[in-house]
């Protein structure tokens, strides 16, 4: 049963992400420009040491990873916009779990954002990205779920405690864009100054995207298992943290 | 006939603001029931309450026998609701939202697509079905958020304001939908206004808010006969001559201002010819005469000194300062 509303609220958010052409084409721009202009223009300049790596194939994982949380993030801010146009009332006042509908919105958010970054990585075929094996895009592929139900359970909790999607471009600049930054996706945490590593550590971002990039390219800075675990977990707890703060949101 | 709400001393404060106070009333089985009263009244505050949306902060209520803080799901099952500002998806097609509506009420598949189609064609939206909502009209998406309410079969359907906005034509013909829904499926329906004809024409019974309070509660026909019937004005240039001559026994109250006689009586219409006969014979002149019916907003003027549109320019500042403090509480 509780499945079912689930299942409700997570196909809700597919037709809208399948139906919207245009959505998809322009939220694709930034990653495309950035693998474009730092991946190939940066490569000749950059060298990463110690690594064996050309920095085209270096920031790919990343820019992957930057796809799937930017998506994820405003899947799950989602819940605001619902609240603007009234939608969200006819969710909240139907005989069923909050858990099943904030679980069935994650969900649907963790799919977009996944089917995004399939998309970008496919673009990153042409752009230099060597492919490892099979095995190894599996991996990318579970650190894109994982890294997608952590960030769209983030953007339901930050949602959740928001009245009005005013603040959302507020959120975009100085929540989700330093936790891209700091998490090595656009250079290697080797190079950074020390006082800065323990931060960049603390970002469960570093994680994901150190798993995309031990699955895409074979190497990684951080054990992935670590790096599955240090992840795995930090999507448990934004998933329980998301659901509990959706279950005291008012209409 | 039996009672499916029956509600006891509710009460819901906001701060120091006390939206809904002490209101009881109950509410039978089949009836149209239009809550009554200015903006800023308590009416959607009572409907919240009633919907399981709000707590209250005193008092108690039973839907379809079930109490509002104890059992919110079974109320929430037995009730359908359309709400005051529209909770469609735009970027959903018409069947659509019937569809998510009908899957989280948990309503199986074959029964879902039947249920759907025949509600699509009493709303006459039925060749409008795979369109998106954010192409439909104000009284489509009013017509399809009612027949979105009605698709769990619910015992009893809410309606806020259902025709806050609309074009008088549109109003007209959804007022025709609620009463043909009352009739056929045999339902409960209680419906917020402040347009006094609408509550007049659609209600059986009507209970009339002010500032939280019920002020009186009864059919729209006793309501109108119990302030005194109806009243005549008589525009001449002589008033006080009229006064003199109309002392009858049928004559409850007279006054006399700028030139113009109002008095007031039962059955108007059958004491017209008396009057001007009577006139007539004492040679006082009628510039013009009119006969008015009490409406539903002389009932409200007659218990509260004030009109509906004087009243809701008076609770606007207050309304204010409820939403004010409701979106400090957020934070």
């Amino acid at each position: 049963m509780i499945l079912n509303v689930t299942y409700t609220i997570w196909l809700r958010t597919m037709k809208r992400y399948l139906r919207l052409k245009s959505r998809i084409i322009g939220s694709i721009g930034m990653p495309l420009f950035f693998l474009l202009f730092l991946g190939l223009g940066l490569n000749s300049v950059v060298t990463i040491p110690g690594l064996g790596q050309n920095y085209t194939q270096f920031i790919i994982p990343g820019i992957v990873c930057f796809m799937v949380v930017y998506t994820s993030v405003q899947s799950g801010i989602q819940i605001l916009w619902d609240k603007q146009f009234g939608f969200l009332k006819e969710i909240l006042v139907a005989p069923v779990s909050r858990f099943a509908i904030v679980f069935g919105q994650t969900l649907g958010g963790a799919t977009t954002a996944f089917l995004q970054g399939i998309i970008v990585m496919v673009i990153s075929l042409f752009i230099g990205l060597h492919t490892v094996n099979l095995i190894g895009f599996l991996i990318a592929f579970g650190f894109m779920v994982l890294i997608g139900i952590a960030f769209t359970a983030f953007g339901i909790a930050i949602a959740s405690r928001m009245e009005d999607p005013t603040g959302y471009q507020f959120i975009m600049s100085f929540v989700v864009l330093p936790i891209f930054g700091l998490s090595g996706a656009i250079f290697p945490i080797s190079s950074l100054p020390a006082w800065i590593v323990p931060i960049t550590l603390c970002d469960p971002l570093t994680y994901g995207v150190e798993g995309i990039r031990y699955g895409l390219t074979g190497i990684s800075q951080i054990n992935p298992i670590l790096c599955l675990a240090a992840l795995g977990f930090f999507a448990i707890v934004m998933t329980i943290v998301g659901a509990f703060l959706f279950r005291k949101m008012n209409y | 006939m039996s009672v499916v709400i029956h509600i006891d001393q509710l009460t819901k404060r906001f701060n120091n603001l006390v939206a809904v106070d002490k209101v009881s009333f109950d509410i039978d089985h089949g009836e149209i029931f239009g809550i009554l009263g200015p903006n800023g009244a308590g009416k959607t505050t009572i409907l919240s309450m009633l919907a399981t949306m709000l707590k209250p902060t005193s008092g108690s209520a039973t839907v379809n026998g079930m109490d509002i803080e104890r059992e919110e799901d079974g109320v929430r099952k037995s009730i359908g609701i359309v709400f005051q500002t529209q909770s469609l998806d735009d970027e959903l097609t018409a069947w659509e939202n019937m569809d998510f509506h009908g899957r989280l009420y948990q309503i199986p598949s074959a029964q879902r697509n039947q249920r759907i189609t025949e509600l699509l064609r009493l709303v006459k939206l039925t060749d409008r079905k795979d369109d998106f909502v954010k192409t439909f009209s104000g009284g489509m998406r009013r017509r399809l958020e009612i027949a979105r309410g009605l698709l769990h079969h619910p015992v009893i359907l809410f309606l806020d304001e259902p025709t806050l906005g609309l074009d008088p034509q549109t109003r007209n013909h959804l007022w025709q939908y609620i009463a043909t829904l009352a009739r056929e499926k045999g339902i409960t329906i209680i419906l917020t206004t402040h347009y006094m004809e609408e509550a007049d024409h659609l209600c059986n019974r009507v209970a009339i808010i002010d500032h939280g309070k019920v002020i009186a509660l009864d059919t729209p026909k006793n309501l109108k006969d119990g302030i005194g019937g109806d009243v005549v004005t008589i525009r001449s240039p002589k008033p006080e001559a009229i006064v003199q001559a109309l002392k009858e026994s049928w004559v409850s109250h007279m006054e006399q201002q700028n030139g113009e006689v109002t008095i007031s009586l039962q059955n108007a219409e059958l004491h017209v010819s008396a009057i001007v006969t009577l006139l007539y014979e004492k040679r006082i002149p009628i510039d013009s005469l009119a006969i008015n019916k009490p409406t539903l907003e002389d009932v409200f003027l007659s218990f509260t000194g004030k009109t509906i549109r004087e009243q809701e320019a008076d609770t606007k500042g207050s309304m204010q300062n409820m939403q004010m403090y409701e979106r400090m509480r957020h934070r």
